[in-house]
C-alpha cells in the first residue's frame, strides 16, 4: 500500500513537472513551427537567411538573432534577475550532476553484487539510489524554476534558443518523462525484481535509466556549448541555417560532454561519501559504523576514480576553448578570470589532500598498516610540493616594494611555475602519489604469498620512480625548451605515463596478491571521526569548485548571450569582479548544501521509520 | 631523544619558512612575494597537521600537550602566559595588517588581457582570430629572405623599443626603472612564447590605450605604434622578437 501511494504521488509529481517542461518548451518552440509553416511572417524580420529544401523549390526562411535593448528585459522592481538565474541554474546543475551520476555507479555496484553474490553490494547500491530519490524531485523542481525564470526575465533569449533547439527541447521533455519512469521502476522495483532472471530485468531498467539520463545531459550540454561556440547559424546574423544537428554538434560540445560525465561521477561519489560520513558520525552501534565506514570508503573510491582523469578532461576542454577562440582562451587563463583559476587550483589541491588524508586515516582499519604509515610524511611532503607548484600564479600580486625587488611583474624562478607545463607536471605527479597512497592502503592488510613478491614490489617501485622522472623530464624539456605547439602536445605523453603507472600497478597487484593472506580481519568502523571530515571537505570543495568553474565557463562569453551572435544588452551585462562572483557562488553553494543536509535528514527519518516497523 | 610531536610539527613549519626566506631572498635574490608566501605557508601548516593526525597514536601525541595545557592544574602558570600571548599575537597581526602606510595598495593587474575579436588600424579591419604574420612563411620558403626581414625588424626594434624593453629584450632598458610596472621581459618563457603573433600585432599597434576595459587601470606606457610604424614594420619587429629570444609564436600547427 505504502509502495503504491508513494509511487502514485511521485508519478503525479513527475507528470506535473513533465507537463511544465514540455509545456514550456513546446510553447517557446511554437514560433519555429510557425516560421516553417508561414514563411511570409518570418520574412518580416530583417536579414533573414534562406535555405533550399529538397528540390530547391520550397524555401524555408529563418529570422536573425534578435538585437535587444534594455527595454526587452522585463524588470520587476529592483529584483536582480541575473543573480536569480545564476543561482537557480547552478543549483539545477549540482543536483542534476548528482542524480545523473548516482545511477551510473549504482548500476555497476548492483552488477558487482550480482556477480560476486555478495548481498552487501546490493544493499549499498539500494541505499545510494535511495539518497538520490529526493534529490531527483528537487532537480526537477529547480529545473522548472530555471525554465520559468528564463521565460520571465530573458524571454527573447529563450525564444531564440528554443527556435534553434526546438526538436531537442521537445525531446528533452519526453526523455525527462522516460527517465522518471525508469528511475521509479528501478527504485521501487528493487526488491520486486530480485533474483534470477528478474535481476537481469532490473539491471536492464538501470541501463535504460542511465542511457536516457546521459542523452538528457548531452542535449542540455548542446544548449550551453552552443552559447559559447555557436554553430549551424549564420555568423553574421545568427539566423538558423536549417540543421539542428549542426547546432547541437558545435565545437565545444564533445569536450564539455566528456568533462561533465567524468565530473558527475566524481561529484556523485563525493556527495554519497558525505552522506556516509554524516551517517557514520551519527551512528552509535558498531554494525552501523562498520556499514557506513564501508559505504564512505566505496564512495570515496568512486569520487577518486572520477577525480584522477578529471584534470585531463578539463585540460582538453580548455585547449579546445583556446583553439576555438584565442580571445576566449586568454580571457579564461591569462585575463580577467585567471585568478579564479588560482582559486580552482587551491580547491583541487584541497581535494587531493582530503583524499590522501582519508586513505591515511583508513589504514587504522588494518593491523598490517603499521608497515606503511612511516611513508605518509614523505608522500605528504611530495604532494604538498606539487600542490604549491599547482597553484603558483604566473602574474603575482605584488606590493610596489616587491615589484622593484623582483625587477618586474614576474618572478624569475617562480614565474615559470605559473604556466601550464609546470601545472601539468605537478598534477600528474599528484595523481601518481594519490594512487600510491591508495596502493599502500590496499596492501596494508595483505601479505603476498607468491615467491616473486619482493621482485614484484621492486618493479612497482621502479615504475613509480621512472614515471615521475619521465613526467618531470617531459614537463621541463618540452615545457621550457620547445615552442608552444610541442609544449601543449607534451601533456599527452605525461598523461599516458600516469595511466601506465595506474594500469601496470593494478595488474601486478592483482597477480601478486592473488591468494594473499590477510594480516587480520579488516576492522570496518575503526577509523577516527576526523577522517569523516575529509569526506565532507571533498563534497564541499567539489561543490564550490563546480560553482566557480561553471561561472567561468559561462562568464568568458562576457557581454554575449550567444558568443558573437546575440549580445546581452541588459543592465547586468557586465563581468562581475572576482569577489562579487565568489560571493554569489558561495551563496549558491550554501543553499545547495543546506538542501543536501535536508535530504540526508529526510533519509534518516525514513530509515528510523523502517527500523521501527 | 625523541622530540614531542607538537614540537616536531612546529619545527617543520618554521624550517620550511626559513628555507623559503633563505633560498629565495638571500640565495637567489628574488624574494617570494608576501601574498604567495602566505598561501604557501597556509598549506604547509595544513599538510603538517594532516600528517601528524593521520594515525590515532600520532594524533594523541599531538593533542596531548594542548589538552594538558588547558586541563592540567599544574600548568596554570604557563596556561596563563599562553592565554595572554595568543590574543596579543592576534592583535599585533591585525594591527600590522591594518596599519596605514604610504605604500600604494596592492592591486591585481591583468598583464595579458584578452584581445578583442577584431581591431582597426592602417585604415582597415583585422580579424585577430585569423590574422597571421605575412612574413612568417619565409622562415621555411626562403630562409635568406627571412633572415633579412628579421634584420630589418631588429633595426626597427633598436630604433624604437630598446629604450624600455632593453637591448637584450629582457625588459631592462635605460628608461625601464622609470615605469611601474616595468616593461615586459620578452626572454621570460611566460610572455611572448605563450602568445600568437596576432596578439603581439594588436598589442604593439594599439599600445596602452588599446587595452580593453578589463585591464583597467592598465598602467601601460606602451605607445600606440600604429601612429609611428608601418604595418610591415610591426610584423618585422615581431619576427625579430621571436628570433632573438629563440621562442616560437603560439600556433596550432602541430595539432
Amino acid at each position: 500500500m505504502s509502495f503504491f501511494s508513494g509511487f502514485k504521488r511521485l508519478t503525479c509529481l513527475t507528470l506535473l513537472l513533465t507537463v511544465l517542461f514540455a509545456g514550456g518548451f513546446t510553447f517557446t518552440s511554437l514560433p519555429v513551427f510557425a516560421n516553417t509553416a508561414n514563411p511570409e511572417e518570418a520574412v518580416k524580420s530583417e536579414g533573414t537567411t534562406t535555405e533550399a529544401v529538397k528540390e530547391g523549390e520550397k524555401k524555408v526562411e529563418y529570422p536573425p538573432a534578435p538585437k535587444l535593448t534594455v527595454a526587452d528585459y522585463p524588470q520587476i522592481g529592483s529584483f536582480n534577475p541575473r543573480i536569480l538565474v545564476w543561482i537557480v541554474a547552478q543549483l539545477h546543475l549540482w543536483f542534476a550532476a548528482f542524480v545523473l551520476a548516482v545511477p551510473i555507479f549504482v548500476l555497476i555496484i548492483e552488477a558487482l553484487g550480482m556477480a560476486t553474490k555478495d548481498q552487501r553490494y546490493d544493499n549499498m547500491a539500494y541505499e545510494f539510489i535511495k539518497v538520490s530519490m529526493a534529490a531527483y524531485s528537487i532537480t526537477a523542481i529547480i529545473g522548472g524554476l530555471l525554465t520559468f525564470s528564463l521565460l520571465v526575465f530573458y524571454p527573447d533569449l529563450f525564444k531564440y534558443m528554443a527556435s534553434l533547439f526546438s526538436r531537442s527541447m521537445l525531446a528533452y521533455a519526453f526523455l525527462f518523462f522516460a527517465e522518471s519512469a525508469s528511475l521509479y521502476i528501478y527504485y521501487y522495483g528493487w526488491h520486486w525484481l530480485e533474483g534470477g532472471f528478474k535481476k537481469w530485468v532490473h539491471l536492464t531498467i538501470g541501463l535504460v535509466l542511465n542511457f536516457v539520463g546521459t542523452v538528457l545531459m548531452l542535449l542540455a550540454n548542446a544548449w550551453v556549448s552552443f552559447s559559447m561556440s555557436p554553430n549551424g547559424v549564420d555568423p553574421a546574423t545568427g539566423a538558423f541555417l536549417g540543421s539542428e544537428w549542426n547546432v547541437i554538434h558545435n565545437f565545444l560540445w564533445n569536450p564539455l560532454n566528456l568533462h561533465r560525465v567524468i565530473a558527475n561521477i566524481a561529484y556523485g561519489g563525493s556527495i554519497i561519501g558525505a552522506y556516509a560520513a554524516y551517517k557514520f558520525l551519527g551512528s552509535s552501534s558498531k554494525e552501523d559504523k562498520a556499514h557506513y565506514d564501508w559505504m564512505g570508503y566505496t564512495a570515496n573510491v568512486i569520487a577518486v576514480g572520477g577525480l584522477l582523469p578529471l584534470p585531463f578532461a578539463g585540460y582538453w576542454l580548455t585547449k579546445e576553448i583556446y583553439a576555438y577562440s584565442q580571445q576566449m582562451g586568454i580571457t579564461l587563463m591569462g585575463g580577467v578570470f585567471a585568478w579564479l583559476f588560482i582559486m580552482q587550483a587551491v580547491l583541487i589541491g584541497a581535494l587531493f589532500l582530503s583524499v590522501n588524508y582519508y586513505l591515511w586515516c583508513g589504514m587504522e582499519r588494518s593491523e598490517g598498516s603499521v608497515r606503511y604509515t612511516k611513508n605518509i610524511k614523505w608522500i605528504a611532503a611530495a604532494v604538498v610540493a606539487c600542490f604549491l607548484v599547482w597553484f603558483t600564479p604566473h602574474t603575482l600580486v605584488l606590493t610596489n616594494q616587491e615589484l622593484k625587488a623582483l625587477g618586474g611583474p614576474y618572478h624569475k624562478y617562480l614565474g615559470p611555475l605559473g604556466i601550464m607545463p609546470a601545472k601539468n607536471t605537478a598534477v600528474n605527479i599528484m595523481i601518481i602519489l594519490t594512487f600510491l597512497s591508495f596502493t599502500l592502503y590496499r596492501r596494508a592488510n595483505k601479505i603476498a604469498t607468491v615467491s616473486w613478491a619482493a621482485a614484484g614490489s621492486a618493479v612497482q617501485a621502479a615504475i613509480f620512480a621512472g614515471a615521475i622522472a619521465n613526467i618531470i623530464f617531459l614537463g621541463v624539456f618540452y615545457g621550457y625548451f620547445t615552442n608552444t605547439a610541442y609544449k601543449v602536445a607534451a601533456s599527452i605523453p605525461q598523461v599516458s605515463t600516469t595511466a601506465v603507472v595506474i594500469i601496470f600497478t593494478l595488474i601486478i597487484d592483482s597477480m601478486m596478491f592473488k591468494g594473499a593472506k590477510d594480516v587480520a580481519p579488516l576492522k570496518w568502523g575503526n577509523v577516527p571521526g576526523r577522517s569523516q571530515y575529509a569526506l565532507f571537505t571533498l563534497a564541499v570543495s567539489f561543490t564550490w569548485l563546480m560553482g566557480l568553474m561553471g561561472y567561468i565557463r559561462s562568464g568568458i562569453r562576457q557581454h554575449w548571450h550567444v558568443n558573437s551572435i546575440m549580445r546581452d544588452n541588459s543592465i547586468n551585462a557586465f563581468t562581475p569582479t572576482i569577489g562579487y562572483a565568489a560571493q554569489v557562488v558561495t551563496l549558491a553553494a550554501v543553499i545547495f548544501m543546506a538542501i543536501v543536509i535536508f535530504i540526508f535528514w529526510l533519509s534518516n527519518i525514513s530509515a528510523k521509520k523502517s527500523a521501527a516497523h | 631523544m625523541k622530540l614531542p610531536k607538537l614540537l616536531q610539527a612546529v619545527l617543520v613549519v618554521v624550517a620550511v619558512y626559513i628555507a623559503f626566506k633563505l633560498v629565495f631572498s638571500v640565495g637567489l635574490q628574488q624574494p617570494i612575494p608576501s601574498s604567495l608566501l602566505t598561501m604557501y605557508m597556509f598549506f604547509v601548516v595544513v599538510a603538517t597537521l594532516l600528517v601528524t593526525t593521520a594515525t590515532e597514536e600520532s594524533a594523541k601525541e599531538m593533542s596531548g600537550p594542548i589538552k594538558a595545557l588547558v586541563e592540567d592544574p599544574s600548568k596554570k602558570t604557563i596556561r596563563n602566559i599562553v592565554f595572554v600571548l595568543v590574543p596579543l599575537l592576534a592583535g599585533w597581526m591585525t594591527y600590522s595588517n591594518l596599519r596605514p602606510s604610504f605604500e600604494a595598495p596592492v592591486e591585481l593587474r591583468t598583464i595579458h588581457p584578452a584581445p578583442p575579436g577584431s581591431m582597426k588600424a592602417f585604415g582597415k579591419s583585422y580579424d585577430l582570430a585569423k590574422l597571421e604574420n605575412p612574413f612568417r612563411k619565409y622562415q621555411k620558403e626562403d630562409p635568406e629572405k627571412f633572415k633579412a626581414l628579421v634584420k630589418e625588424g631588429g633595426a626597427v626594434y633598436y630604433k624604437n623599443c630598446h629604450y624600455c624593453h632593453g637591448d637584450k629584450l629582457d625588459g631592462q632598458g635605460q628608461y625601464a626603472q622609470g615605469f611601474n610596472p616595468l616593461p615586459l621581459n620578452f626572454q621570460d618563457i611566460g610572455t611572448i612564447a605563450q602568445l600568437q603573433e596576432s596578439f603581439l600585432f594588436w598589442r604593439i599597434a594599439t599600445g596602452g590605450p588599446g587595452l580593453p576595459k578589463e585591464a583597467t587601470p592598465w598602467l601601460s606606457a606602451m605607445p600606440v605604434w600604429k601612429d609611428f610604424l608601418t604595418e610591415d614594420e610591426i610584423w618585422k619587429v615581431i619576427l625579430f622578437l621571436y628570433d632573438y629570444t629563440g621562442q616560437a609564436p603560439r600556433s596550432w600547427a602541430a595539432h
